[in-house]
């Protein structure tokens, strides 16, 4: 980590970058923030270690807008959500300057919590860390495999390439050690009373807190359809278990053939829904129906959903 | 969804007609004397292309039971490419709904030129049997819009 501080340190100092996107310590040793560094002495609170899983891409299209260059890191699985904005000129890439960091996986701190309550401290986390995960805690010392506690979207990894990037720092790692569609076809096996049954059981705890869609990389829309003029609560007054079904079934249907299946929006979601299956959903159907597509490998490729051929199947044949 | 004075479930259907080929069917219909279910409540679009899946949604949302989407032939879209998309999106939309476990067949999408009266009348009505045989919605309806 001291050798990515000590680059980006010298870049703010020869000027080539105005400021640094990264993560800051957080209060506990588990929860670093995002924020935007603009002076050497303030990165003294930068960290890169594995509870560093938010996708910093998003806050590049406001970061771009500002006077300077703009230094942002970006793990190989973050550089599909920064293609896809420069596909959909949301960022501006002149004033982007990309550092690929490495990645071995991010931790999923629920995981961990699961059997330790209590938690001071936390080592061998960093790019550079240990096989094993050590955690402290008030009722004594922990250790956990660091491939046990991975993040879902970790086990379905995308690759160690960086799609793009004017520097890379540190080595990465594949972690994926599952297919990516099991999930899919696992619910796709089950009834439809069964699968409703599911996705019933899952929705009724979304609290309607927007957390999916304020991280999605791909909802970067200025007005929303989702903007409620309804005043607080309101807005969020759950009546029907249908409301969240639509909500996420049109969230999912607005960014799919551009969701890079970054995996963000079930990572934040504070009821731990896997919301990452209506969009693998869509994904698998594209790949299926229109040809292998991923969101974000080519910024110049064309969206399947804004494409046609003659052929295409029709609505409700299954093929 | 309705019932009759005989007891009898009647469904509504809400179907999105292409202002160009299928509404102007759906009148070709109507002057030829072939006759379509009254459940069947038709919305004119100004191409399939225009329908939004949040439409469809919507409208079972509302306590539709079915949606029906007729337009043009592919090929014969008035704006060139607008049913081409349509295509897309409502394979997609369509598939979806069957993933989160809605019984199959609630959707459909029909090519229904201006020319054809008869063709519109036929879906029409084998659509409302479908839906009829599938009985209510319950499972995309929203609790505050029953009666």
């Amino acid at each position: 980590m001291q050798g990515l501080i000590d680059r980006l340190t010298a870049l703010l100092n020869d000027g080539t970058v105005a400021r640094v996107l990264g993560w800051k310590k957080g209060d506990m040793p588990y929860d670093p923030e995002p924020a935007i560094f603009n002076s050497a002495e303030e990165l003294k609170d930068f960290v890169y270690d594995g509870f560093c899983g938010a996708n910093l891409s998003k806050m590049m299209i406001e970061a771009t807008k500002l006077e300077g260059k703009t230094a942002v890191c970006l793990k190989p699985c973050d550089t599909y959500s920064f293609n896809q904005l420069i596909r959909e000129h949301r960022v501006n890439r002149d004033n982007a300057y990309i550092i690929g960091v490495g990645c071995r996986g991010k931790l999923d701190i629920g995981k961990i919590k699961k059997d330790a309550k209590g938690i001071t401290e936390i080592s061998g986390t960093e790019l550079d860390g240990q096989e094993k995960v050590t955690i402290k805690t008030i009722y004594g010392d922990k250790e956990i495999n660091y491939t046990d506690a991975l993040l879902g979207r970790c086990h379905v990894c995308k690759g160690k390439e960086h799609m793009i990037a004017d520097e890379t720092w540190g080595e990465s790692k594949d972690t994926a050690d599952q297919e990516r569609f099991e999930e899919v076809q696992k619910l796709e096996a089950m009834t439809a009373e069964e699968r409703f049954e599911f996705f019933k059981n899952e929705l009724s705890k979304c609290i309607r807190c927007n957390a999916c869609r304020n991280v999605c990389p791909a909802c970067s829309c200025r007005k929303c359809v989702f903007d409620n003029t309804k005043f607080d609560a309101q807005q969020k007054a759950n009546v029907d278990s249908f409301e969240e079904k639509m909500f996420h079934i049109i969230r999912a249907f607005h960014v799919a053939g551009r969701c890079t299946d970054c995996g963000e929006c079930s990572r934040v979601c504070p009821e731990g829904i896997p919301l990452h299956l209506f969009n693998r959903k869509f994904i698998k159907d594209i790949d299926k129906y229109y040809g292998e597509f991923q969101a974000g490998k080519d910024p110049e490729a064309q969206s399947p959903l804004t494409d046609f051929t003659f052929e295409d199947i029709e609505p409700g044949e299954r093929g | 969804m309705s019932v009759n004075e005989n007891g009898e479930f009647r469904p509504l259907i809400v179907a999105f007609c292409c202002n160009w080929c299928s509404y102007a069917g759906a009148d070709l219909a109507g002057s030829s004397r072939l006759s379509y279910p009254a459940d069947v409540k038709i919305i004119r679009v100004p191409c399939s292309g225009r329908v939004n899946p949040m439409f469809i949604l919507r409208a079972f949302e509302r306590g539709a039971d079915g949606v029906i989407i007729c337009g043009c032939h592919p090929g014969d879209c008035h704006y060139s490419t607008g049913n081409y998309y349509a295509r897309r999106r409502m394979t997609l939309l369509f598939s979806m709904l069957d993933y989160i476990g809605v019984e199959n067949g609630r959707t459909r999408v029909e090519w229904c030129s201006a020319a054809e009266g008869a063709k519109f009348s036929k879906t029409m009505n084998e659509f409302c049997e479908k839906i009829a045989s599938l009985g209510k919605n319950v499972r995309l309806g929203d609790l505050r819009c029953k009666d």
